[in-house]
């Protein structure tokens, strides 16, 4: 951006100051989270009036909590592993085909993105009951698929558009078989939007509410699900030292794929 | 002569054999993209398309009985009609808010140079992908009536008892604000990013003061953007659950809330789908509103 400035307005201040302002609003909620997870106390209070690792303590002491965590990285991992592949594939398909399937298919794809989640929830349980799905492993991947793969498919498909995939043909007119001339020419170059998008797939996985509160329950309660109700029915501080877990992998997450986009 | 003959016969079955084998190569071309396509396609038609399209059916039974009762409970207890005016007033002041809030900070953002640019816009994308629940539970601690923003206040000695922020709908609406307002921010910083600074040039070159250059020369060209963000925020708005059933306490039922509700304590099927179609309804109207209006890729923000 050279042209940075260019409206020949003053120095703006009022405007820095109005931005900065809610540039603070914004990541205000997730600077308090850490050191409020750091408190002795039992009440809400910021900031707090003592320190201690006593939230920690319980949290990691607790077989209801560390049961959720485990469920809930079990499905995260396994919704990146299942919907990855489908996603990439469902891509590769869209982006081979002629423009009015693309239209049609990225409607369809992208139905999840616009429906309200509450419907698809409810659509998801009534489904499940009757499949014997409710409260399973196979239940919960196979949901939080389905609200990952759309994120998918647009990620790796803003890869696809900007590769030339007349490449791929030159590999095959040279004797490759379909599938190898794919990973071997087209993969490594669409890597890290396919990387980008396997982990926002995890992450979608871990953060996901609505549908979790109705087919996450039981043996596989998820995190998400118990904070809910600890947050809704009884407030809980140890859910300040899982908010703090979530914040750390969210980063992680989040620099992974920023470190990724750089390279590419 | 009858050399020649034969050769273009040969020829022409020659063709004839290639078209047909193109054919089938284009034949197979088509059914391993279908193929490729089709685990996420059935997975959409089976979990959600044929699940939903089973709800709205039910939605139009009660007693095994074809009936448009749960339609018109909705405007005749009252307390389902104000379930859904909870829902419309709360959208309509989250989306003003999100546009007054958004538009100030995507235009700056969007003419930042280098190193200003990436950090602010990551203090815009962090919390986008913080846990909703995470922030929710912040917002919880902001506005309790002994938490920061009260004990500022009364320091400031605006007023001597604690506002009450939380567990009613301010609590709500500023929560929500939070939620969509990167939504709101990113798509229309993208737009601003691509706008042509010389039209402004050229507009104060020609005696625009800077006001007026703002307000007839950018501010109709952001109007798509503005309008695209503001329809996404409005439609995501309708169908919030986690933040008005924690920051609400109990006092604000949006309509997302009322459909868990019913299935869940009641395995109300009828009533809940009658709400979710009136909610997939209004999104979908909204959008395809917007849609006509902007053209559908700007709406769905795949415009490059």
């Amino acid at each position: 951006m050279s042209a940075a400035y260019s409206t020949g307005a003053p120095r703006r201040i009022w405007l820095h100051l109005i931005v900065g302002a809610i540039l603070l609003f914004l990541v205000l909620p997730v600077c308090i989270v850490i050191p409020e997870s750091f408190s002795d106390s039992k009440y809400l209070a910021f900031p707090p009036p003592g320190y201690s690792m006593k939230w920690y303590s319980a949290f990691l002491t607790s077989d209801d909590w560390l049961a959720s965590t485990r469920a809930s990285l079990v499905a995260a991992v396994l919704t990146m592993v299942f919907a990855t592949p489908i996603g990439v594939a469902s891509a590769y398909a869209i982006n081979d085909l002629g423009p009015r399937f693309q239209r049609i298919s990225m409607v369809f794809i992208l139905l999840p993105m616009i429906v309200p989640s509450m419907l698809i929830a409810i659509g998801i349980f009534y489904v499940y009951i009757r499949l014997s799905l409710v409260n399973t492993m196979l239940g919960i991947v196979i949901a939080h698929s389905i609200l990952a793969i759309p994120f998918v498919i647009v990620t790796v498909l803003s890869a696809l558009r900007s590769f030339d995939l007349r490449q791929e043909l030159v590999a095959r007119s040279l004797g490759a078989p379909r599938f190898a001339a794919f990973r071997q020419v087209t993969l490594p170059q669409i890597r890290p939007a396919v990387i980008s998008a396997a982990l926002f797939a995890f992450i979608i996985s871990l953060d996901e509410v609505i549908v979790s509160l109705f087919v996450a329950g039981g043996n596989n309660m998820v995190l998400t699900r118990r904070m809910f109700v600890a947050l809704r029915d009884a407030l809980d501080p140890t859910i300040a030292a899982i908010s703090t877990f979530f914040i750390i992998v969210s980063l992680l997450v989040l620099g992974s794929v920023a470190l990724l986009s750089r390279k590419r | 002569m009858s050399g020649e003959a034969s050769s273009a016969g040969r020829i022409e079955s020659a063709d004839v054999v290639n078209v047909r084998a193109l054919a089938r190569v284009a034949r197979r071309e088509r059914l391993l993209m279908v193929g490729l396509f089709s685990p996420a396609f059935l997975l959409m038609a089976a979990f959600v398309v044929l699940p939903i399209g089973w709800l709205f059916c039910l939605s139009f039974v009660d007693n095994a009985h074809l009936s448009a009762v749960h339609y018109a409970r909705m405007i005749e207890y009252s307390s389902y009609y104000k379930i859904l005016m909870t829902t419309l007033r709360i959208s309509i002041i989250v989306t003003i808010l999100c546009m007054v809030a958004g538009y100030p900070v995507a235009y700056l953002l969007a003419q930042l140079a280098s190193p200003w640019s990436l950090i602010c816009l990551s203090l815009v994308v962090i919390p986008f992908w913080t846990s909703l629940l995470v922030r929710t539970y912040a917002w919880l601690v902001l506005l309790s009536s002994n938490g920061p923003i009260n004990a500022f206040v009364q320091w400031a000695s605006f007023t001597s008892k604690p506002l009450e922020l939380v567990f009613n709908e301010t609590g709500t609406v500023i929560g929500m604000v939070h939620v969509m307002l990167p939504f709101f921010i990113l798509p229309l910083y993208s737009v601003i990013r691509s706008f042509d600074w010389s039209l402004i040039q050229a507009a104060s070159s020609l005696g625009a003061p800077p006001i007026s250059a703002f307000a007839r020369v950018f501010l109709p060209l952001s109007l798509p953007g503005l309008v695209a963000g503001a329809v996404l925020v409005f439609v995501q708005s309708l169908g919030f659950f986690v933040t008005p059933a924690v920051l609400g306490g109990g006092n604000v039922t949006m309509v997302s809330m009322k459909i868990a509700n019913n299935v869940q304590n009641y395995f109300e099927w009828g009533a809940s789908s009658a709400f979710g179609v009136v909610l997939l309804i209004s999104a979908f109207g909204v959008l395809a509103i917007a849609a006509r209006i902007l053209g559908f890729e700007r709406t769905f923000g795949m415009a490059r």
